[in-house]
C-alpha cells in the first residue's frame, strides 16, 4: 500500500528523465555537490563563529561601549542630550551633577562613573568619589557648594568629557588609541608629547617583527637549502633539530635563553673567559629590545624554515646544472635561476612569520624589560587594570594590522599553500 | 552540539561546587608561608580542603572575575589600599569585624588590631615592606647603607631592579631625593612633586631591571643580575636564612604596607571563607604565618608572643618591618593616597616606562 | 648534497663557509634545549651555573627539582602509607600532567575531528567560498592569542549570553579550557590534511567506486589509509599546541585545571624555582619520541604514496 506512491513517483521521474536538459541536470548535480562539500566543513564552520568569532567581536565591541558613566548619572544625561555641544554649564547642570553624585552614592556607582571619566581626564576619579562621599551634605545652590568642594568641578574639559561619557557609545578609546584626546569645545587634539605613547609603539611593534622577519630569514634559508639538497635520511635527522625547539615549551625556551643571556650567564661568562670583553663590560643582552629579538627569532625561526624547506624539496637540480653547462657563475645561477624558484617560500615564511611575530606577548612580558615590549603587553596592561575598553581598542588596532596582512598572505601566497613539515 | 557543551559545562560546574576554599596569594615564600601557617591548619581543623593558587597581584585578577561574573576565588590575599579601592567599588564582600576572634589574652578583636588593619572588606594579616637589597660579596669597599645609594650610579655602578608599579617606586625615589618621609604624599599629590619622582628614576632608567612578581629579587641578586633591587623584605630575609644567601637589606626608606585578606563579591564558598578569614587572623593565625617570613602580624596580641623563625633559633623581631631599629626612616604606604592616585599614577608610569 | 665536480677552489671555500654557518645556526636552535638538561640538576633554586656545578663538586649537583616535581603540593610527603594516593591526588606537578593530559587528547580528538572532516570538504573541487572560509577557519592561529584568550574569558564567563538567558558558565571548567584549545588546534590540523589531500589522486576514489565500493567503503578503505599520516601529523601539533599553551589557560582555567605550562608559569613568574627545568628535561625527552613517531609516519606515508626518498 505504501509503496504504491513511491513507484508511481519513480516511474514519473523516470519518464520525465530524458526531458529535463542535461544543463539543469548538471547544475541541480553540481548544487549536490556543492551542498555535499559544504555540510563538511559546516561543523568546523559553526564551531569556530561560536567559540571564536562571536567572543572577539563580543570583546572588541567593549572598544566602543561604555556604560560607567550613562549609567550612573541619569539627571547629567538628560542635560546634556537637552543642551547643545559647548554650553557652558549653569546652575540646572550642577543640581543634576549633585541628584546623580546622590544616585552614584546610594548605589556604589561612583568608583565606576569616575573610572570612565578618569580615561578622558586623569585625576578626576577621586573627585567623583570625593563628591560622592559627601554627596547627601550637598544643599542649593549648587555651583558654589560643589565649587566649594573642589573648584575642578569648573573645568570645561571635565565638562566636555561628561558629555561625551554621557552616550555610553564612544570613540574615546580609539582617540587615546592614537593618541589623541578631546579639547573642552568638542573637537579633538594631539595629547602633549610626553603622553604620546601608542602609535610609536604600534610603528615599533611593526618594525620590531621585521627586523625579527628578516633575522629570521636568513638564518632559515642556508638551513632550509642544506635541509633540501641533503639525502632524505640525513635532513630528516637535522630536521629533528629544527623541529625539536619547535615542539619544547615556549616558556622553557624563554627561561633558557634568560639562562644563556643574562648578564652572569653562559653567553657572557664564555666571551669573557675568552677574553673578549672584560668582566665589567659584560653586554646587556636580556631585558632590553635585543632580548625581545633574539628570543624572538629562536621561537620563530622553525616558522620560517619549514616552508621554505617545503618549497626548497621540490626544485629540481636540473635547471642550475643547466645554467652552469651554459657558463652561468654559481653566484649568477643562485640569483638568477635558484632564488626565484624560492620565492613562494620566501613570501610564505616572510608573512607567517611576521604576523605572529606582531601578536606576540608571552616573550616580551619576560624577557623584553622596559624597551623590548610590544603592542601586546598594552592590551594586557590594560586588562589587568581592568580598563576594557582601552584594552580593546588597542585589540581592535592591532588586529586590523594582522588582518591587513594576513589578506595579503591570502593573496599572495595563498592560504592552502601554508605547510608545516 | 551546543546542548552537548552546556551538559558538559555544567557536569563540570557541578564538579567545581563542593566545599573547597580556594586562596589567591602571591606565590614564593609568601604563598609557602600562608600555606603552612593558615591553608594546611585550616584543612586539618574543619576538614574543608583548601587549593592555593598564585599570582603576581591577586587585586586585577579578582576584579576582572567579578566583572564577568566568573568567581572561582574564596579568599584573596591583596594589599591594603587595593583592598579599600575595591571595597569602593563593590568587587569584595563586606566582612562583619565583630566576628572576628577576640585576642588570646582576651583583648577584643577591635582593640587588639592596629588601628586601620580592619576595613569594611579586609582584615589584615600582615605588615611588610618594600626595601633595598644586595649582595655583600659584591662589594670590595664601601657597601651602600641608605636609600640615595640606590640612584648613585656612580659611586656604586651597576644594574639596578625595581618594581614595574608606580606604588612603593614613586616614594622611594623622592626620599632619596632628599624628601622626608612626611611630606612625600604632599609632594606625590602635585604634578611637580611626581615629575621630581620620575626626574629621579630618569636618572637611573638605563640601569633598571623591571620585576614584577615578588620572587623574582632575590633571582635578580643571586643571577648577579642587579647589584642592588628593591624587594619586599620576608622574600630577602628567606633567601638569606633557608638559602644562606649573603643578602643584606637596607632598611632606611623603607616604605612599609599592610596585607589583607579579603572575600571577592560572589565567592562560591563564602561561609567558608569567612570561616577561614577568622580562622587566619585569630592571634595564633597571624603569629604563625610570622613564623615563615619575616612580616609582622597586625595585632597587638601576636606580638606579645615571642616568634621564632621555623628554622627553631631565629628570633623575628629584629628583622621585621616594624621593629623599631628598622624604622629610623621609614615611610607608611598612605592607602587614601593611592586609593585616589591609582589609575592617574599607573598611567603616567606605564606611560614614561615606555616612552623612551 | 656534494659539490659538483666541476666546482672551483673558491667554490670550495664558500662552502667549508657555508656549513660552518649552519653548525652555528644549528647550534643558536639547539643551545636553550641542551642548557636546561645539566641546570636541572642544579643543587640551589636559581637558574645559574654555580661555581661547583663547573667544577664537577657533586654538591653543586642534585636531584632535588625531580624529587620537588613529585612532593610540592603533597599533604604528607614523608608519611610512608597512601603515598602514592597522596601522590596522585595532591601533588602540584602530577595534577598538572594530568590535567594536560585530559585537556590535550580531548582537545585533539575534537579539533582532529572537525578539523579533517572540513578539510575532506574543503578539498573537494565543487566547494563554495573556498578561500573565505578557509582563510576564517586558519585564522585562529594567526590572531594574536591575548586578543582571542579575552574574548574567549568574557564569551566563555556566561556563553548564553547571545540568546539572552543565563546557563551557567565555561570557564573554570575542563570543558571550557578543551574548547579553547580546540580552537587552537583545528588550524594545524586543517593545514596538515589539506597538504595531504592535495597530492591526493582523486582517480583513486573514482576507481574505488568503479570497483564497486560505496561511499563508505571507499572513504574507509582508500581515502583514510592515504591521508592517515596527514591527519595524524595534524592531531599531533594539535596536541602540542594544547600542550604548550598557557595565555588562553591563564585566562579561562580555574584552579582545578592548572596544567603544566600553567604550573611553568607560575615557576618563572611567582615560584622561581628550577622544578620547572627538571620538568623541562623531561618534556624534550618525550618530544624526542613523538618526533621519531612523526618521522616513522612520514616514511611510511612516502611508501604508501609511492614517493621514494632521494
Amino acid at each position: 500500500m505504501v509503496d504504491l506512491p513511491r513507484i508511481a513517483v519513480q516511474a514519473a521521474t523516470a519518464a520525465a528523465g530524458p526531458e529535463i536538459p542535461l544543463k539543469a541536470r548538471l547544475a541541480r548535480a553540481q548544487a549536490r555537490a556543492r551542498r555535499r562539500a559544504f555540510l563538511l566543513v559546516l561543523p568546523l564552520l559553526l564551531f569556530i563563529l561560536l567559540t571564536f568569532v562571536i567572543p572577539i567581536g563580543q570583546m572588541l565591541q567593549r572598544s566602543i561601549y561604555h556604560d560607567g558613566f550613562s549609567g550612573a548619572a541619569p539627571a547629567l544625561v538628560e542635560w546634556f542630550a537637552a543642551t547643545p555641544a559647548g554650553t557652558e554649564p549653569d546652575e540646572t547642570a550642577f543640581a543634576a551633577l549633585a541628584s546623580d553624585l546622590l544616585f552614584m552614592k546610594e548605589r556604589k556607582l561612583a568608583g565606576e562613573a569616575g573610572t570612565r571619566i578618569n580615561y578622558a581626564v586623569p585625576g578626576s576619579r577621586s573627585l567623583f568619589t570625593a563628591a560622592a562621599r559627601g554627596a547627601d551634605r550637598l544643599t542649593a545652590p549648587y555651583r558654589p557648594a560643589l565649587m566649594a568642594e573642589d573648584g575642578k568641578w569648573a573645568d570645561p574639559l571635565l565638562w566636555a568629557a561628561m558629555r561625551e561619557a554621557a552616550s555610553p557609545w564612544t570613540t574615546d578609546f580609539y582617540l587615546s588609541g592614537i593618541d589623541m584626546q578631546r579639547t573642552a569645545n568638542g573637537g579633538i587634539e594631539r595629547v602633549d608629547e610626553g603622553s604620546r605613547v601608542y602609535l610609536a609603539l604600534y610603528a615599533k611593534t611593526f618594525l620590531l617583527s621585521a627586523v625579527i622577519t628578516i633575522i629570521c630569514l636568513a638564518l632559515a634559508f642556508p638551513v632550509a637549502h642544506l635541509l633540501a639538497t641533503l639525502p632524505m635520511a640525513r635532513a630528516n635527522l637535522l630536521m629533528i633539530l629544527v623541529l625539536l625547539p619547535f615542539w619544547t615549551s615556549l616558556l622553557v625556551r624563554t627561561t633558557s635563553w634568560i639562562v644563556l643571556l643574562q648578564s652572569q650567564g653562559v653567553i657572557n661568562s664564555l666571551l669573557v673567559s675568552a677574553g673578549f670583553i672584560g668582566d665589567d663590560g659584560r653586554l646587556a643582552l636580556i631585558y632590553n629590545r635585543t632580548g625581545t629579538i633574539i628570543v624572538m627569532v629562536h621561537i620563530l625561526l622553525p616558522f620560517m624554515v619549514l616552508p621554505l624547506y617545503s618549497v626548497m624539496r621540490v626544485i629540481p637540480p636540473v635547471y642550475a646544472r643547466a645554467a652552469r653547462s651554459l657558463g652561468a657563475t654559481s653566484w649568477t645561477t643562485f640569483r638568477r635561476i635558484y632564488l626565484p624558484q624560492t620565492l613562494p617560500g620566501i613570501g610564505a615564511g616572510v608573512l607567517l612569520v611576521f604576523i605572529l611575530a606582531v601578536g606576540y606577548y608571552i616573550t616580551p612580558a619576560l624577557v623584553g624589560g622596559a624597551d623590548g615590549q610590544l603592542f601586546s603587553n598594552q592590551i594586557q596592561f590594560h586588562m589587568s587594570k581592568s580598563n576594557w575598553s582601552q584594552a580593546a581598542a588597542l585589540a581592535a588596532m592591532l588586529l586590523a594590522g594582522v588582518l591587513l596582512l594576513y589578506w595579503l598572505y591570502d593573496r599572495l601566497v595563498g592560504i592552502d599553500k601554508l605547510k608545516l613539515g | 552540539m551546543k546542548k552537548l557543551f552546556l551538559s558538559t559545562a555544567a557536569s563540570c560546574i557541578a564538579f567545581a561546587a563542593q566545599a573547597d576554599v580556594t586562596v589567591m596569594s602571591w606565590g614564593g615564600t609568601y604563598g609557602a608561608a600562608q600555606l603552612e601557617a593558615h591553608l594546611k591548619p585550616f584543612t586539618a581543623k574543619t576538614g574543608i580542603r583548601t587549593t592555593m593558587v598564585d599570582t603576581d597581584n591577586a587585586a586585577a585578577p579578582i576584579r576582572a572575575m567579578v566583572e564577568a561574573g566568573n568567581v572561582t576565588v574564596d579568599v584573596a590575599s591583596i594589599e591594603l589600599a587595593d583592598a579599600i579601592r575595591l571595597c569602593d567599588e563593590g568587587i569584595l564582600e563586606s566582612i562583619d569585624a565583630t566576628t572576628l576572634p577576640d585576642g588570646s589574652d582576651g583583648t577584643p578583636a577591635s582593640d587588639d588590631f592596629f588601628p586601620g588593619a580592619v576595613t569594611d572588606c579586609a582584615v589584615g594579616t600582615d605588615l611588610w615592606a618594600n626595601i633595598i637589597a644586595f649582595d655583600t660579596t659584591k662589594f670590595e669597599g664601601e657597601k651602600p647603607s641608605q636609600a640615595a645609594d640606590f640612584f648613585d650610579t656612580v659611586k656604586f655602578p651597576g644594574k639596578r631592579g625595581l618594581k614595574k608599579n608606580p606604588k612603593a617606586v614613586l616614594e622611594l625615589a623622592l626620599m632619596a631625593d632628599g624628601v622626608p618621609a612626611a611630606e612625600v604624599y604632599s609632594n606625590l599629590a602635585t604634578s611637580e612633586g611626581q615629575g621630581r619622582a620620575f626626574s629621579k628614576l630618569d636618572t637611573i632608567k638605563q640601569d633598571i631591571i623591571w620585576w614584577e612578581a615578588g620572587a623574582q629579587p632575590p633571582q635578580l641578586l643571586a643571577d648577579g643580575e642587579v647589584l642592588m633591587t628593591t624587594a619586599y623584605n620576608g622574600r630577602i630575609f628567606n633567601a638569606s636564612i633557608d638559602e644562606g644567601k649573603p643578602f643584606e637589606i637596607i632598611w632606611d626608606g623603607q616604605v612599609y604596607e599592610l596585607n589583607t585578606y579579603a572575600i571577592p563579591k560572589g565567592a562560591t564558598n563564602l561561609e567558608e571563607a569567612m570561616e577561614f578569614v577568622r580562622f587566619a587572623t585569630s592571634t595564633e593565625g597571624l603569629a604563625e604565618q610570622a613564623r615563615y617570613i619575616s612580616y609582622g602580624p597586625p595585632r597587638h596580641s601576636s606580638n606579645a608572643l615571642e616568634i621564632i623563625y621555623k628554622d627553631g633559633k631565629t628570633v623575628m623581631g629584629p628583622h621585621l618591618p616594624s621593629s623599631p631599629e628598622n624604622r629610623r626612616n621609614a615611610l607608611e604606604t598612605s592607602v587614601d593616597f593611592w586609593v585616589d592616585h591609582d589609575t592617574e599614577l599607573n598611567e603616567r608610569f606605564n606611560n614614561w616606562l615606555i616612552a623612551n | 648534497m656534494a659539490l659538483p665536480p666541476y666546482a672551483d677552489p673558491l667554490e670550495r671555500l664558500w662552502r667549508i663557509i657555508y656549513l660552518v654557518i649552519c653548525t652555528l645556526i644549528f647550534l643558536f636552535l639547539i643551545a636553550p634545549i641542551l642548557v636546561i638538561i645539566p641546570l636541572s640538576f642544579n643543587a640551589e633554586p636559581y637558574f645559574t651555573f654555580t661555581e661547583k656545578m663547573l667544577t664537577f663538586d657533586p654538591a653543586g649537583w642534585s636531584l632535588r627539582w625531580y624529587e620537588a616535581l613529585i612532593s610540592t603540593g603533597m599533604q604528607a610527603p614523608d608519611a610512608a602509607d597512601g603515598w602514592w594516593s597522596d601522590m596522585w591526588a595532591n601533588a602540584a606537578w602530577v595534577k598538572a600532567a594530568r590535567n594536560s593530559l585530559i585537556i590535550g587528547v580531548w582537545s585533539t580528538i575534537v579539533a582532529t575531528g572537525l578539523g579533517t572532516l572540513a578539510a575532506l570538504g574543503l578539498a573537494r573541487p565543487d566547494m563554495p567560498y573556498r578561500r573565505l572560509i578557509m582563510a576564517l577557519l586558519i585564522s585562529p592561529m594567526i590572531v594574536p592569542i591575548i586578543i582571542v584568550a579575552t574574548g574567549m574569558f568574557f564569551f566563555f564567563s556566561n556563553p548564553c549570553s547571545i540568546i539572552g538567558v543565563e546557563c551557567g558558565r565555561l570557564t573554570s571548567t575542563y570543558a571550557g579550557v578543551i574548547l579553547a584549545h580546540v580552537v587552537l588546534g583545528t588550524p594545524f590540523v586543517i593545514i596538515t590534511v589539506t597538504a595531504t589531500l592535495s597530492g591526493f589522486d582523486q582517480s583513486l576514489i573514482r576507481a574505488a567506486a568503479s570497483l564497486g565500493a560505496n561511499p563508505r567503503i571507499t572513504f574507509f578503505r582508500v581515502i583514510m589509509p592515504l591521508i592517515l599520516p596527514g591527519v595524524i601529523s595534524g592531531a599531533l601539533f594539535a596536541f602540542v599546541t594544547s600542550f604548550d599553551e598557557v595565555v588562553a589557560v591563564l585566562f579561562i582555567a580555574g584552579p582545578e585545571q592548572q596544567t603544566i605550562p600553567r604550573q611553568m608559569w607560575n615557576g618563572i613568574r611567582e615560584q622561581i624555582s628550577p622544578a620547572i627545568l627538571a620538568v623541562a628535561t623531561i618534556l624534550v625527552v618525550v618530544s624526542i619520541a613523538l618526533l621519531t613517531i612523526l618521522e616513522l609516519l612520514r616514511r611510511r606515508s612516502d611508501r604508501l604514496r609511492g614517493v621514494s626518498g632521494r
